[in-house]
C-alpha cells in the first residue's frame, strides 16, 4: 500500500447561489484545486468520486458520477461515482479515494457538492430527515434539528448545566468564520446575542443552529510517487476510517453516546499511529454546541459531562488545548450538507500548512477532520500529518 | 400515496406491538427482523402497555414538508415501561408543562395527511397521564 497525498484543494464561497447551478458550482471547485496543483493536468485523473447528500431530493439529479464527469471533461473510461451518506456523503467519497490511491490509482478527484437553496425551509427539514429511520423518526414530524435539541435538553438534565452553556461553541464558530472570506455568516456574536435569539427547536435557539446552503469543494488524491513531484509542504492522510451507529436514535442504549463518532476517530488514529492527544486542530460536525460536545466527549478529549466547561475556558478557540471549527464550523461557515466533509479536511490541511491566516493554530502538524452522517448514524475521520 | 406502506405498520402503529425475546425477556419496539447471528424463532409479538415517562423533548417551530399545518408541536423520546426508548410526538399538553420524567401514556391521533388522494395516517402519540 502507497501512502496518500492531497495534491490541491479548492472551494467555492458558501451560501445562497441564487444564480448558480449544481455543475457550475463542482466546476468552479474542481478547478480551483487543479490550479493548486500546476504540476497536474486533468488527463491524470484515474477516478471521480461524488459526495452529496441532498441532490436527488433538492436538486433533482441522480447519477452524479457521470453527471459531473461529463460536466469536467474527464475521460469517459474513468469509475465516476457518488457517495450519500448524509452529511458525512463527502467524507465517505474520500474515504473511497483514500482505498483506491492506497492500492495503486495515481490520482483521484474528490468533490462535495450540495445545491439545496432553491427549496424554502420545509422541504430542507424534510431532506435532512431522510438521515434518520423514515418509519419510527421522520414519519412522526421529527426533524434533524429536533433530534439534536433533544440530546441537549437530556445532557443540560443530567449534568446540571443551562442552555447559556453552550454559548462559547457559535461564538468561537462566528469568531473565526468573521476571518473566512468563503463563509456564510462573517459576523461576531457574544454570549447576550445568544442568549436572547428566538428558539428553534426548544432547548436550541436560532444562534445555535447552522443553515443549510450551497456550496461544493473539491481534492485531488495523490499517491506518494506522484506527490514526491509536486511543490509546497505534503499533507498525507494518515489514517481514514468508517464506523456506523444505529440511524433511529431511541434504539441507542445511551444516546448521549455516540460511539461511531468514537469508533472511526479511534480507529482512523491507530492507523496512523497516534493517539487523541497527539492532535493539534480538529474538524467535527457541529451544527450545534451539543453536536460538538458529544464528539469531543466521545473521541476522549474530555470526560462525558465536562466539554462545556473547558469550551468556557477557551479550549476550542484556535489557541486553545483543542481548537475546533477554525474556519468557521457548520455555524458560520455555513452548513454544506454533504459537501461539509471535504470543506473540513481543506481547513486541516490549511492549518497544517501554516495558511490559516488569522485563525491559524501555531505548530499545528497533526489534525483530525471527523462527519458525521444524521446524528452519528455514520462517522468517518481522517486524520492529516503535514510530513517535514 | 404509499397507502400500503402506512397498511403494514398497523401493529406497530395502533397496537404499539414490538417483540420479546423468549429466552431473555427483552423487549424492543418497533419489530425488526432478526440480525445476522440471531434465530428468528426468538422473538416473539409483543404488545407493550403505551405507558412511559419523557425522557427528552423539544417543542418544533420549524416543521418539514407535510406537517406544516401542526403549527408549533412538542416531540419527545418516551422511555416506555417495558423498557424501550420510542420516538413520538406528546399531544394534549402545554409546552410550560413538560418536563423530563413526566409520565406519559399513549392514545392514537393523526400523524399526517398524504393529500387529497391519499389516506389520514394515524398512530401513536403520548399525552401526560390522565389521573
Amino acid at each position: 500500500m502507497t501512502n496518500v497525498y492531497i495534491a490541491g484543494m479548492g472551494a467555492t464561497a458558501i451560501g445562497e447561489h441564487y444564480g448558480r447551478d449544481l455543475a457550475d458550482l463542482a466546476s468552479e471547485a474542481a478547478r480551483l484545486a487543479l490550479a493548486s496543483a500546476p504540476g497536474i493536468a486533468p488527463h491524470q485523473i484515474g477516478a471521480l468520486y461524488v459526495g452529496s447528500a441532498y441532490s436527488e431530493e433538492l436538486y433533482g439529479q441522480g447519477q452524479l458520477g457521470a453527471y459531473l464527469a461529463n460536466v469536467l471533461g474527464l475521460s469517459p473510461a474513468i469509475p465516476a461515482l457518488r457517495i450519500e451518506a448524509a452529511g458525512a456523503s463527502s467524507a465517505l467519497a474520500l474515504y473511497q479515494a483514500v482505498q483506491a490511491v492506497q492500492n495503486g490509482l495515481p490520482l483521484a478527484l474528490v468533490i462535495g457538492v450540495e445545491k439545496v437553496t432553491d427549496h424554502l425551509e420545509d422541504a430542507i427539514e424534510a431532506a435532512q430527515a431522510m438521515a434518520a429511520d423514515s418509519n419510527e423518526e421522520a414519519l412522526h414530524g421529527v426533524t434533524l434539528t429536533a433530534q439534536w435539541a433533544m440530546l441537549m435538553r437530556r445532557y443540560l438534565h443530567e449534568y446540571g448545566y443551562t442552555a447559556d452553556a453552550f454559548a462559547p461553541f457559535p461564538i468561537n464558530a462566528h469568531a473565526n468564520g468573521a476571518k473566512n472570506p468563503l463563509a456564510l455568516y462573517r459576523f461576531a456574536i457574544d454570549a447576550n446575542k445568544y442568549r436572547k435569539a428566538a428558539m428553534v427547536a426548544s432547548p436550541l435557539n436560532l444562534l445555535d443552529c447552522s443553515t443549510l446552503a450551497d456550496g461544493a469543494a473539491a481534492l485531488l488524491i495523490a499517491g506518494e510517487q506522484l506527490a514526491r513531484e509536486l511543490d509546497g509542504p505534503r499533507i498525507r492522510i494518515a489514517g481514514s476510517a468508517v464506523a456506523t451507529d444505529t440511524p433511529a436514535l431511541h434504539r441507542r442504549r445511551n444516546p448521549l453516546e455516540l460511539s461511531a463518532a468514537r469508533a472511526s476517530a479511534h480507529i482512523a488514529l491507530g492507523r496512523a499511529h497516534l493517539g487523541v492527544g497527539d492532535v493539534h486542530v480538529w474538524e467535527l460536525t457541529d451544527p450545534h454546541g451539543i453536536a460538538a460536545t458529544l464528539a469531543l466527549e466521545a473521541i476522549g478529549c474530555y470526560e462525558p459531562g465536562t466539554a462545556p466547561r473547558h469550551a468556557a475556558e477557551g479550549a476550542i478557540t484556535p489557541t486553545g488545548k483543542t481548537p475546533i471549527a477554525t474556519a468557521g464550523g457548520y455555524k458560520a461557515r455555513g452548513d454544506v450538507g454533504g459537501a461539509s466533509g471535504i470543506y473540513q479536511v481543506i481547513e486541516i490541511a490549511r492549518q497544517l500548512s501554516g495558511t490559516a491566516g488569522a485563525t491559524q493554530v501555531a505548530h499545528a502538524r497533526i489534525g483530525l477532520a471527523q462527519s458525521l452522517g444524521g446524528i452519528g448514524a455514520t462517522a468517518v475521520s481522517h486524520v492529516l500529518i503535514r510530513e517535514s | 400515496m404509499n397507502i400500503a406502506r402506512h397498511w403494514r405498520e398497523r401493529t406497530t402503529r395502533y397496537r404499539l406491538e414490538g417483540q420479546r425475546h423468549r429466552r431473555t425477556g427483552e423487549v424492543r419496539f418497533p419489530a425488526q427482523p432478526p440480525t445476522l447471528d440471531e434465530d428468528p424463532n426468538d422473538w416473539e409479538p409483543y404488545q407493550l402497555s403505551g405507558r412511559g415517562e419523557i425522557y427528552s423533548f423539544s417543542v418544533i417551530r420549524q416543521a418539514p414538508s407535510g406537517y406544516e399545518s401542526l403549527g408549533l408541536y412538542p416531540v419527545a423520546l418516551v422511555r416506555l415501561e417495558e423498557g424501550p426508548l420510542v420516538t413520538a410526538q406528546l399531544t394534549d399538553c402545554d409546552e410550560a408543562d413538560l418536563a423530563i420524567g413526566m409520565p406519559v401514556e399513549m392514545v392514537t391521533r393523526r400523524l399526517m395527511d398524504t393529500g387529497e388522494d391519499g389516506v389520514l395516517v394515524y398512530g401513536y402519540k403520548f399525552r401526560p397521564c390522565v389521573q
